[in-house]
């Protein structure tokens, strides 16, 4: 294995794939756990149930109905193309899309735990004091869900790296716009180049292990104890 | 005089709040009523964290709520401020913190020396830079008083705030309730089932039972209507009079204390000549006499009285309630048969017994 002709694409890309879809999680899942944890609607438990598909779901069956909705026939897929004359599937924006339905449920489950074990209380108080409801979300709410945040961010980032069948279903596999890690890997396996499979396996190992030891430790040391 | 004129209807659960009151916003009022009797409820809905669907509520000519023109001020603009039973401090920011917070938002003009005064008066001084996490339970009250007092709000709401602590811890805060009264002015109400840790302080009292208020007035005749006891239980039935401390007689080991014209004798206490002090006299504790028998008696309270008038009671057959003239008027319980034996009637000149005379703030 010549290291200095290595190909790092895959790796740069996965890591592209990964901040931006943490970024729209962030966007999205929020809210999403806000409205969750504070809601009083009956049909919470449909919008909960579908938040968690993806855990359980086969990955290629999550493909699947993306590539379809994406496809250049598809709800999202068709209105996209007929604005900006580019295909949604087989593209990197396609691949966060994809990704982001893919990470949600490891993005909302731990914001959504945070808001609601930190309850009404503290925002009633907040209120009381002068603070509107935006307000009391940014100075109370979100220092207090700390922790939630930053195992969201991390449980999603990290997820995000490890994708597969979802990649491949929706983004195929094109070097530098949809050929991530972990296919770069099985391609590598397929041809028999145990070394590069090795290498970049071990790294992600590593890698992963380390963003995970790092998040559990700072954890633990956070200043705000809330019990 | 200001005014808080109050109208909730709404539906909690299997609780119905049903509201419909005027009373003064002024010094210290208590909500007092058994637990699930609405008073938390009453106090959500005036600071606007309860929105009634039937509401109306109009303080100081000011209307914070009029759901017949859907009008609703939410509570981060009411300029209230509101201690709730469990603190609810803030756990990210440390006491200064804490205090700064509602200071920032509703009163960013005022100058420090409000905030000093108030960290001084709540003996918060050498808190300022721990974290919640680190202070006791009537230390952390202090801090959730102090932050809602710092906003200087125009009413001051708290709910059952001494609930949490134990006797020791509430002993040490009541000094600083005392403190906030005398030296803020700020109008209060008091959410509490146990009237005994306030009522030295309270001037006004709203008794509530299943979601309504049912008595409203000054502290001294809510208690003395004789009706209440089926509500308040009928030790609590009684006369305030609030007294003044003439001197201490070491040789008996008792205080002496002036009402009107009146002399009356309490065991020896720790005050000084001039304090004031509020006592109650349980309608239980009374006798009544008809004929002056002074020398003849062990009691040493004897007050001549004016008989008002009598009044049977609604739930114990055999009593019956004398309110009598002493300056003042006072209740008495005594049974139906003495009233048909010694015969008492309105207007006649009777002699009061009392037995017994207990501190306010030890009533139970």
């Amino acid at each position: 294995m010549d290291i200095l002709n290595f190909n790092y694409q895959p790796i740069i890309l996965t890591l592209q794939l990964a901040g931006c879809t943490v970024i729209v999680l962030l966007v999205i899942g929020i809210p999403i756990s806000w409205w969750l944890a504070h809601t009083k609607n009956r049909f919470r438990p449909v919008f909960e149930a579908v938040v968690a598909l993806p855990l359980v779901l086969p990955p290629t069956v999550l493909g699947f109905y993306l590539l379809i909705l994406l496809g250049p026939n598809g709800w999202i897929g068709k209105p996209v193309e007929a604005l900006s004359g580019s295909h949604l599937s087989f593209s990197f924006t396609g691949l966060v899309i994809a990704s982001t339905f893919y990470s949600l449920p490891f993005v909302v489950q731990p914001l959504y735990n945070a808001f609601d074990s930190i309850g009404k209380g503290p925002l009633e108080v907040a209120w009381t004091l002068g603070a509107s409801k935006w307000d009391a979300f940014w100075t109370v709410a979100s220092p207090m869900a700390l922790r939630g945040y930053i195992t969201a961010i991390v449980l999603g980032f990290a997820h995000t790296l490890g994708e597969f069948g979802v990649v491949l279903m929706v983004g195929g596999s094109i070097p530098g716009k949809t050929k991530v890690l972990s296919i770069e890997i099985y391609d590598r396996v397929e041809t028999l180049d145990y070394a590069h499979a090795h290498f970049l396996s071990g790294g992600l190992l590593s890698f992963t292990f380390l963003v995970l030891f790092i998040v559990y430790y700072v954890n633990r040391k956070l200043p705000v104890n809330f019990s | 005089m200001n005014l808080l004129s109050a109208n909730f209807k709404i539906a909690l659960g299997d609780f119905k709040l049903n509201i419909d009151i005027e009373t003064p916003v002024h010094g210290f009022t208590v909500l007092f009523g058994s637990s699930g009797s609405g008073k938390t409820s009453f106090l959500r809905c005036i600071s606007g964290l309860e929105r009634a669907p039937k509401g109306f509520l109009k303080i100081n000519e000011e209307i914070w709520q009029d759901e017949s023109r859907k009008i609703f001020i939410p509570p981060n603009k009411r300029n209230i401020g509101y201690v709730f039973q469990e603190m609810r401090l803030f756990p990210h920011l440390n006491v200064e913190g804490n205090l700064r917070y509602g200071l920032k938002r509703l009163a960013p003009e005022i100058d420090d020396s409000l905030f000093s005064q108030i960290v001084e008066i709540m003996g918060l001084v050498s808190f300022l830079s721990r974290y919640p996490r680190n202070l006791s339970g009537g230390e952390k009250q202090r801090v959730a008083l102090a932050r809602a007092l710092l906003t200087r709000p125009r009413l001051l709401l708290m709910d059952e705030p001494l609930a949490a602590l134990d006797m020791k811890r509430k002993q040490e805060i009541l000094p600083y309730f005392q403190r906030m009264q005398s030296e803020l002015n700020i109008p209060i109400f008091y959410v509490t089932h146990s009237l005994n840790e306030v009522l030295q302080l309270v001037d006004t009292m709203l008794l509530m039972d299943q979601g309504k208020v049912i008595a409203a007035g000054p502290v001294e005749e809510v208690l003395s209507h004789p009706h209440l006891g089926q509500h308040l239980g009928h030790k609590l039935v009684g006369t305030i009079l609030d007294t003044t401390v003439i001197r201490q007689d070491e040789e008996f080991q008792l205080t002496v204390l002036k009402f009107n014209s009146h002399t009356l004798y309490v065991p020896r206490r720790e005050v000084f000549p001039g304090d004031r002090l509020r006592i109650h006299i349980r309608a239980e504790d009374i006798t009544l006499a008809v004929a002056p028998i002074e020398n003849k008696t062990s009691v040493l309270n004897v007050l001549p009285a004016k008989v008002i008038k009598t009044i049977p009671s609604v739930d114990d057959k055999c009593k019956v309630s004398v309110k009598l003239d002493i300056g003042c008027s006072i209740l008495a319980t005594i049974t139906r048969k003495s009233l048909s034996h010694l015969n008492i009637q309105s207007g006649q000149n009777i002699f009061a017994h009392i037995k017994a005379i207990r501190m306010a703030h030890e009533l139970n």
